[in-house]
């Protein structure tokens, strides 16, 4: 399988708090990636060097063959790369709908002339992009919220359109930071549900963070663990549950 | 069977849905708003159809009031909808206005391309303005926008005094179109006053006397219907000149019915060819023309706007506004739609400023001060920052509140603040009427509708399309 993010040993600091240290890993392409750690690991701030907010003062982040390290996050966008937040950062006065219209930015032509004319082309465009959206709203299962003002509904189905914006950037890498933070467990198995689907459908390539590792253990082909910002163990699921480093980190070392 | 309307808007198509007039009711309401904007000066009491029904002070009220509709609606794609602060609005549109002015008066512009290029002017220093948005936000943005508030009137006052008269009010000539085909052609005589009819307000006389073959140095005047010899610096007036200096063509646009009189004398011995070519052009002295180019231009701008917010670009404006990190994670530009609005709400204020110049045929500094900006960021918050119709409501609400509503109720304010405040002097009371219903109305909306008029009548909207239920 093609590798489609190559993180090489990237190191990230705060003052003199290192956030992460030397951290690399793979991802394959059409794989889900889950990376776990405790609270405070740097899963976060890893998230955030591939997204572009943080740039690393070592290391390179590769994306397809390409060093993506120096790029502004909005360029990243347009390669491919979307997200989530763990604390949704949606538009909150505006509806559903427009939430996700703005994401098909990158896929859109008009600019302010042809738009102030809304004629033709941009007319065209408009509806193309229209009936695009719909088929999101359609596959999250979000219709009749479509029309509501974000800020009005619940956190569950924000995060519900936080993907579904995410997912409107048509990304080929998913990047989904806690995705599942604070849902019950219905809510829970739709998202896990949504991401299998998105996997399966669209071969997107996810990147996962969560902290229910049931549920990471469950769909997950490939783990990565961090602490401290540090890489302390990396493999298939099953490895990972019986890594004794991970154990420690999680758990705790027994005394001896 | 009667004809049952449901409650509510039901969709069918995307289109529908997207579009701006939800249903044919709507559509055929705004045209008759524009048709019924369209007849008020023909109603009016110089109207050209005589009818006297509506007081002329009211044509020009709606035309002030347009264009201070396009400078603020310029001011709410910055402010409400891209959410950067700015209190150097009148200041961009005092660009506009004097770029014009000199454009037309110095570079021989006509308003017709007086008007795009001083509103690209104006977009471009908008967009110098605009460049701190890269790195401030909020106050210290509102500081830097304030600073060209401070610098482009000092500019215009005292570096390019020679062009703009510094604080002296300048003159301004009226937009015409035309001249059409010359209809008259007559010969002078060496020292010999030529007579002739012309002017008329709507449709002028352009006179054009042309010089050729002058063996010595010719004078040149012009006499209008009062007897005064034109000067050369008159704004309605060109003059060309060959490489001597001497005078080749004069062009004098006459809107003033009467007797105008053209003398040509060539110093002793000389000898000329002049020809005195009469055409005819169709001016916007007056204001009713000008309610014209004024009202349609106006509406035309807010139709653009909306359009503009309604789609990719005005998406993107939106996002920089509400969580400009998730905007750059959805692939914008966040900088590059910042400088976008700064650029597009200068042109706006461009074009408000060339037209207040050419609407009032007279520009002064004073028009443009800091207390018009924050007077234009007042009406924003009154009529609803962020709506596409906030401009309208705001500007609307508050200039009939100050042309209409407070001289009617000067009067009695005269009489009752002075009791109010006994221990302040009547006379600075009275002088202060103005400001004090101004602020007394920008805090009651604060308090009660802080999001404006405009919201306040997309709630009606909504209820009245759903009646007679209420969800």
């Amino acid at each position: 399988m093609p590798v489609k993010l190559h993180v090489d040993k990237i190191s990230l600091s705060f003052g003199g708090i290192k956030a992460l240290n030397e951290v690399e890993f793979q991802v394959n392409a059409g794989e889900i990636f889950a990376v776990i750690g405790p609270n405070g690991a740097g899963k976060t701030s890893l998230i955030n060097s591939i997204n572009g907010f943080y740039h690393p003062q070592a290391g390179a982040i590769i994306f397809e063959g390409s060093d993506i390290t120096h790029m502004p996050p909005y360029k990243r966008a347009a390669l491919g790369i979307s997200r989530t937040f763990q604390n949704i950062a949606l538009y909150t006065n505006a509806t559903v709908l427009d939430n996700l219209m703005a994401a098909r930015h990158i896929h859109m032509k008009t600019g302010m002339l042809s738009g102030a004319l809304f004629w033709g082309a941009a007319q065209r465009e408009e509806l193309a992009h229209r009936r695009r959206v719909e088929e999101i709203i359609d596959f999250l299962e979000m219709e009749h919220i479509r029309k509501s003002i974000v800020g009005t509904l619940s956190y569950g189905l924000r995060k519900l359109v936080e993907l579904g914006r995410a997912l409107a950037l048509e990304p080929t890498l998913l990047l989904l930071d806690e995705p599942m933070a604070g849902m019950n467990i219905e809510e829970k198995e739709d998202m896990a549900r949504f991401i299998l689907d998105i996997h399966e459908l669209q071969g997107t390539t996810i990147m996962l963070i969560e902290h229910d590792i049931g549920l990471v253990m469950d769909i997950s082909h490939h783990i990565a663990v961090i602490d401290f910002g540090v890489k302390i163990g990396e493999g298939a699921p099953a490895e990972i549950s019986r890594d004794e480093a991970v154990i420690a980190a999680y758990l705790g070392e027994e005394e001896h | 069977m009667a004809n049952i309307h449901p409650a509510g808007v039901f969709d069918t198509t995307y289109e529908q849905d997207m579009s701006v007039d939800r249903t044919a009711r709507d559509k055929l309401w705004k045209n008759l708003a524009f048709v019924a904007l369209l007849l008020v000066p023909l109603a009016s009491v110089s109207g050209p159809l005589e009818l006297g029904w509506i007081s002329d002070q009211y044509v020009g009220l709606i035309a002030r009031i347009s264009i201070f509709v396009i400078a603020v609606q310029g001011l709410n794609i910055l402010v409400g909808y891209t959410g950067q602060i700015s209190l150097g609005h009148a200041a961009f549109m005092a660009i506009g206005a004097y770029g014009s002015a000199i454009m037309a008066r110095e570079l021989g512009f006509s308003f017709w391309t007086a008007l795009p290029a001083s509103a690209l002017l104006t977009g471009a220093i908008g967009l110098l303005f605009g460049l701190p948005s890269l790195r401030v936000k909020g106050f210290y943005l509102a500081m830097a926008t304030l600073a060209a508030q401070f610098i482009i009137p000092w500019v215009l006052r005292y570096p390019l005094e020679d062009l703009t008269g510094g604080p002296r009010p300048l003159s301004v000539p009226a937009p015409i179109i035309g001249p059409f085909v010359a209809y008259a052609d007559d010969e002078l005589t060496d020292g010999e006053p030529f007579a002739f009819q012309a002017g008329d307000p709507y449709f002028v006389d352009v006179i054009s006397l042309e010089l050729t073959d002058a063996t010595a140095y010719t004078v040149v005047e012009l006499v209008n219907p009062a007897g005064d010899v034109l000067p050369y610096g008159d704004v309605s007036m060109t003059v060309s000149r060959d490489s001597a200096g001497n005078i080749t063509r004069l062009t004098y646009i006459a809107s003033k019915a009467g007797e105008y009189q053209a003398v040509v004398r060539a110093e002793a011995g000389g000898s000329f060819k002049a020809v005195v070519r009469r055409s005819k052009a169709l001016s916007f002295a007056t204001d009713i023309a000008m309610y014209y180019i004024i009202v349609p231009l106006a509406v035309l701008l807010m139709f653009l706007a909306r359009n503009i917010i309604r789609t990719r670009t005005g998406r993107a404006f939106v996002s920089v506004r509400d969580n400009d990190l998730a905007a750059e994670l959805l692939g914008i530009n966040v900088f590059g739609y910042k400088l976008r609005a700064f650029f597009l709400s200068a042109v706006y204020a461009g074009i408000a400023g060339c037209l207040l110049a050419f609407e009032r045929n007279s520009l002064s500094l004073y028009a443009f001060e800091l207390d018009i900006s924050i007077e234009m960021l007042a009406m924003l918050i009154i009529g609803g920052a962020g709506f596409p119709l906030g401009a309208m409501f705001g500007v609307t609400f508050i200039r009939i509140l100050q042309e209409a509503f407070i001289p009617f109720l000067r009067p009695w304010l005269a009489d009752f603040l002075p009791q109010l405040f006994p221990f302040v002097d009547a006379v600075n009371i009275t002088s202060a009427i103005n400001p004090i219903v101004f602020g007394g109305a920008l805090i009651i909306f604060l308090a009660l509708e802080p999001r404006g008029i405009a919201h306040r009548w997309e709630v009606l909207k909504a209820a009245w399309k759903l009646r007679p239920y209420a969800y």
